[in-house]
């Protein structure tokens, strides 16, 4: 098995949800290095679930997650922070902090134990800077950005905390078409440049089509996972709505609002 | 972090300012002492009043150190009560930590003497009263942190800080009700908070909390920073939740636990210092934050206790209410300027 086609992740049988209620279960998937993935389905389908899950946020339910050849569990707090970063739907608790200040805090896997950058930190946080545009707003405080700045600044966290793997909950949600677009993008081609491996759930189903190498369909049935164009002409994305509201069209690889 | 800013100028400012506010607490009191011969006595001179001496060095500068612990320390707490609850109205006093300290101090003072039977409180070692103070403070603590992690929303977190504090007043007033003259007076004006009439052992055991308190603060500076993100992104960055939580706990615990169990409840430090603080310091940097809000906490205490001192007048107004006076407007004016406090 050559480097880049090490899988970075793979999941198999898993069961996601609550001590009280199974959410999904039957995900398999697995990605190598470069890909960048979408989650999409119906709104409490377990999208958001299935992130925390991966993040080890929340415990699984069954089956097995692999990070890196090594079951997820058993990975300790410091070395999973080394393997894997988060983009959540949640907002930084405090928005006093400066773009600067907050994304050198990806860098604390790796600093010391009063948190000093050091040479090499300091880079990775220019490049992070650089790669998402944000060398001017470097040292504005974040409750002055907007939502798509934020955003940007988040993304550029998680890519100064140098993982091999990104997971991001619904990274494109109160951004107009453009910031859409923008952000997923720069995921793109953060995965292809830098060899990252993303993984982000998303309701932009026309997006995902057009910009990821894989997307995962939780259907709560058999959860279809692979390439955009291979799930499209297998029908999938006809079957993740209810037909009565909207149509999904094979040609177009969009949704058409019933007329 | 990096710090985008150096705040060198800042630092050797707020250090002058503390230098001059200590000179300005040590020359007031009670007994005039003139300025000049207040400052030739500090840099070694001799004064002719051999009692002006005896005055300085045996009550003026113990109590202007515990003034800098107390005010350094509460401010600490304050500040690492904000980040931990990430709310920035939280303080040893809003979350009833301080009330945790006044029901152990109260349960020792007035409670151990009516069940016990014991009227003399002279068997209470200093230590006794810290430490019933500090495990009331920690025992709020923890109830608190407990139901901050079931209810998510700070504004119900307050209240329910408020709530300890009515209930601690409730069984405060239950034992005052059936305590004897003499307790009861030595825990008003325990509650009236003094940073004077503490013994040298008692200075010495005050310093020792103090430290340990700054001491865990200070090895807390990067999970603290890491909570600026909230809890989820301090996980994900490699930070033992449980661990650091626990960390800030027991310094919080200690630093105004300790403080409440000496000086007495003291209220506004905590929660006023860090904002004003940030007003010189616009930073969230652990790293500058900690040490910035020690000293200006410092100053402020000192500042204070020199007002409470009513300089040339035998009288010594209740510190508590000082700090209040100064502390509530300070928050309503912060909060009226910046509409939200930022935290």
């Amino acid at each position: 098995m050559t480097e880049s086609k090490e899988h970075i992740i793979s999941v198999e049988k898993l069961s996601i949800g609550y001590k009280s209620k199974v959410v999904t279960t039957s995900i398999d998937f697995s990605l190598e290095r470069g890909i960048l993935c979408g989650i999409v389905g119906i709104n409490g389908i377990g999208k958001s679930t299935l992130l925390r899950t991966l993040g080890r946020f929340q415990p699984k339910l069954g089956g097995t997650i692999m990070l890196k050849q090594k079951k997820l569990e058993d990975h300790s707090q410091p070395q999973l922070a080394k393997e894997l970063s988060v983009v959540l739907t949640e907002q930084p608790a405090s928005k006093n902090l400066t773009v600067q200040e907050l994304i050198a805090l990806g860098r604390q896997p790796y600093t010391n134990w009063i948190g000093g950058l050091s040479q090499k930190d300091k880079e990775h946080v220019q490049h992070s800077l650089d790669a998402f545009l944000l060398n001017d707003l470097r040292s504005s405080k974040c409750h002055e950005l907007s939502d798509g700045q934020l955003q940007r600044v988040l993304i550029a966290r998680a890519m100064a905390q140098d993982t091999p793997l990104i997971l991001l909950d619904e990274p494109t949600t109160h951004l107009d078409l453009y910031h859409k677009a923008q952000i997923l993008k720069m995921l793109q081609q953060l995965a292809h440049q830098n060899q990252k491996t993303i993984v982000f759930t998303s309701h932009e189903i026309d997006l995902a089509i057009q910009l990821c190498d894989k997307i995962l369909i939780l259907d709560g049935m058999d959860n279809p996972f692979g390439e955009p164009c291979d799930l499209i002409e297998q029908r999938h994305f006809e079957r993740l709505f209810p037909s009565d509201m909207v149509q999904f069209d094979t040609k177009t690889g969009t949704f058409k609002v019933n007329k | 972090m990096v710090s985008t800013k150096s705040y060198r100028f800042s630092f050797l400012l707020i250090f002058i300012a503390l230098m001059l506010s200590w000179l300005l607490n040590i020359s007031s009191g009670s007994v005039n002492i003139p300025f000049d011969k207040t400052l030739s006595l500090l840099f070694g001179g001799q004064i002719e009043v051999e009692s002006w001496q005896y005055i300085i060095w045996n009550f003026r500068i113990p109590k202007a150190f515990t003034s800098v612990l107390v005010g350094g320390g509460l401010a600490l707490s304050g500040l690492l009560m904000q980040t931990l609850f990430r709310n920035p109205l939280a303080g040893p006093f809003v979350l009833g930590i301080s009330s945790g300290a006044s029901l152990g101090a109260a349960l020792l003072l007035m409670g151990i003497s009516l069940f016990s039977g014991f009227t003399s409180l002279t068997i209470l070692g200093d230590a006794s009263l810290a430490i019933a103070a500090s495990i009331g403070s920690f025992l709020v603590l923890l109830v608190v942190m407990l139901v901050a992690q079931r209810i998510k929303d700070t504004m119900a977190l307050l209240i329910i800080g408020l709530m300890f504090g009515s209930i601690t007043s409730a069984i405060v007033s239950v034992l005052a009700y059936f305590s004897s003259a003499e307790n009861l007076q030595r825990f008003i004006f325990w509650s009236f908070g003094s940073v004077g009439n503490l013994s040298n052992q008692q200075v010495l055991l005050l310093s020792a909390i103090v430290f340990l308190g700054v001491l865990l603060s200070i090895l807390s500076i990067k999970s603290l920073n890491a909570y600026l993100l909230g809890e989820h992104y301090a996980q994900s960055l490699g930070v033992s939740l449980r661990k650091s939580r626990l960390m800030v706990i027991i310094a919080t615990g200690l630093l105004a636990g300790g403080i409440t169990a000496f000086a007495g409840p003291i209220a506004f430090v905590g929660l006023a210092v860090p904002h004003l603080t940030r007003q010189i310091f616009d930073t969230m940097e652990h790293r500058i934050l900690i040490p910035a809000v020690f000293l200006y906490g410092a100053i402020l205490m000192l500042l204070c206790d020199t007002l409470a001192q009513l300089p040339n007048s035998a009288s010594v107004l209740p510190i508590n209410a000082i700090t209040s006076l100064v502390g509530a407007p300070v928050v309503i004016w912060l909060l009226v300027r910046k509409r939200k406090m930022i935290f």
